[in-house]
């Protein structure tokens, strides 16, 4: 297994947020990281795309710690989509998601012809091809989300970290996105991805890491991380757990 | 909206105010006798050589340069309003430059541009040391300005306490390239080296601009980044300010225009930045020499009076 986490413990300015974290990400599959607020999701989300450094343990990849691998090596393993970015300013749609080719090109950014070929493909898996030449602040948040889950496309890693990349989304982007991760997952990615809605994880993952102050509580299938009594400790919800009637995956109703 | 060609455009625009700066001042030279007076033993040989083109060449390379740096600054602070003035530096290497001609009146003047660039480097070392590596950028930024107007408070005790030397101060502290020639051109000409140290930072200055993680996330170290193109930039600002005082709101105003111009994009931006900064430069100095000749007014300050209104404009257009 590629990424994995060793006695991890993560945090800001002394407060721990993960706690002695392990956890060996399943290859291949949609994960999601559930859990309240503050219950170190997006914290232990990050120390495994390497923006925070562990205060103890490690994350590894393949093994090694993945401190000690080259950013730029790195980069073409693990790519993460942030939860909120900032607008740049006079920065064309095509222009931004070439940056994802950074880890790959040289040191004046100059692309190849293999790196407008995956550019090309990406936007229009994501569709956006029809937006190239306009500017990337004047776009609405819909197509903007669009644009970042591009550039980290063209990064064209195994890997692909999203932080909450449904959460200020109009619920039809919602849908969209979680199709696309579906498909990429489909062409081999392994996607690891912090969710919010438990509804939404359930039907579209195949992993759901369940998280509670800063320590994992379950891990599973939707079918056995989904539960009446762990619902009720971890989320304090009294919910019952029904059938989804399309999708046949558990969904939970709050009582 | 913008050009797809800027260069041509904006080194035409160079050329065109580098030959109009040879021409007009106090006295006008004709076109046609430019090059002729370039010829040792010419009646405009002194004019020309020792006086105007020095001083043309200065504008040229302290605007680039002024410009690069506040491209630099504005890079890795995300911040619209921040540049070299900004963060202190400018006004660092003022204050040392008074306190030198204030308690030493009677030693070279040749000694102020080093003494300068030592206040230019020591107000940036002041300003990381009380942010720390890993702060963010509004800090930076706050900080900077609350130190800025430290020094410049601390400028104006000591004319105040001091006035018998505020002649030489004040001129110099405007920002002029009055009296300039080969000797302060020749002092500028190794800090050249810094450019094609900030042209190998373009790539990295992209990808910061999409927000720290997303930079890390694509391998790039954005500590270590913002250290150096600072670090760059203080050497930029402070060798210009050491031979011209500081020139206000160059360095904010040039990024800007050329970013409306040619986008974000540093590879292009960056080397458009030192072409404008170098027009704006120029024209400061064409109409600070021949508005009102002989009278000299300095280039600092045509810079401040289109700065100024352009900065105020930015700030209210951020709210």
């Amino acid at each position: 297994m590629s990424l994995s986490t060793h006695n991890l413990s993560v945090g800001y300015h002394n407060n721990i947020v993960v706690d002695q974290v392990n956890l060996t990400i399943p290859e291949g599959k949609i994960i999601a990281l559930l859990g309240p607020n503050g219950c170190g999701k997006s914290t232990l989300l990050k120390a495994m795309a390497r923006i925070l450094p562990p205060m103890a343990g490690q994350v590894q990849w393949q093994g090694q710690n993945l401190h000690k691998i080259p950013s730029k090596q790195l980069a073409r393993k693990l790519a993460l989509l942030p939860q909120t970015q900032p607008i740049p300013e006079g920065i064309k749609v095509v222009d931004l998601v070439s940056y994802g080719r950074s880890p790959y090109t040289g040191f004046w950014g100059r692309i190849n012809a293999e790196d407008k070929r995956i550019i090309k493909r990406v936007m229009q898996e994501t569709k956006i091809t029809e937006l190239a030449n306009q500017l990337v602040s004047e776009l609405s948040g819909g197509q903007r989300q669009r644009v970042w889950l591009a550039m980290t496309l063209a990064q064209d890693t195994p890997y692909l970290l999203l932080d909450e990349p449904t959460t200020y989304m109009d619920l039809n982007h919602q849908v969209e996105l979680m199709h696309l991760l579906r498909q990429f997952n489909k062409q081999g990615k392994t996607i690891i991805t912090v969710l919010h809605d438990i509804n939404q994880a359930a039907r579209y993952c195949d992993h759901l890491i369940l998280m509670k102050h800063g320590e994992i509580i379950r891990q599973g299938s939707p079918e056995t991380v989904l539960t009446k009594a762990l619902l009720k400790s971890v989320f304090s919800l009294n919910a019952q757990i029904h059938q989804d009637p399309i999708a046949k995956t558990p969904m939970c109703v709050v009582e | 909206m913008k050009q797809s060609r800027p260069f041509p455009t904006l080194i035409t625009g160079m050329l065109i105010l580098i030959i109009a700066n040879l021409m007009f001042g106090a006295v006008s030279i004709p076109l046609n006798e430019i090059l002729k007076g370039f010829q040792q033993g010419s009646d405009n040989y002194f004019t020309l050589h020792e006086y105007r083109l020095p001083r043309t060449l200065l504008a040229v390379l302290v605007g680039a340069m002024m410009a690069l740096s506040g491209a630099l600054v504005q890079g890795v602070i995300r911040n619209p309003l921040a540049s070299p003035d900004v963060l202190g530096v400018s006004h660092g290497a003022g204050l040392a430059a008074v306190i030198y001609m204030t308690y030493f009146p009677a030693s070279s003047i040749d000694w102020l541009p080093a003494v300068a660039l030592v206040g230019g480097l020591l107000a940036a070392l002041i300003l990381w040391w009380l942010c720390g590596q890993s702060s963010s950028a509004i800090k930076l930024a706050i900080t900077g300005v609350a130190l800025a107007a430290l020094y410049a408070s601390g400028v104006d005790f000591l004319m105040l306490v001091k006035p018998l030397e505020i002649n030489n101060a004040l001129l110099w502290l405007t920002g002029s390239l009055w009296g300039r020639g080969w000797h302060q051109l020749m002092m500028i000409l190794p800090w050249l080296l810094l450019i094609p140290v900030a042209f190998w930072l373009a790539k990295s200055l992209n990808l910061i601009h999409l927000g720290d993680d997303t930079a890390m996330s694509l391998g790039i170290n954005a500590n270590k980044l913002r250290l150096v193109s600072l670090a760059v930039a203080v050497g930029l600002t402070a060798s210009c300010v050491a031979v011209c005082g500081p020139i206000g709101f160059l360095g904010l105003v040039a990024p800007h225009l050329t970013r409306k111009l040619v986008g974000g994009r540093h590879q292009t931006l960056l080397p458009a930045t030192m072409l404008v900064g170098a027009i704006l430069l120029l024209v400061a100095d064409l109409v600070a020499r021949t508005i009102d000749p002989p009278i000299e007014l300095p280039a600092g300050l045509m810079t401040a009076i289109i700065g100024a209104p352009y900065f105020l404009w930015l700030l209210f257009r951020t709210k």
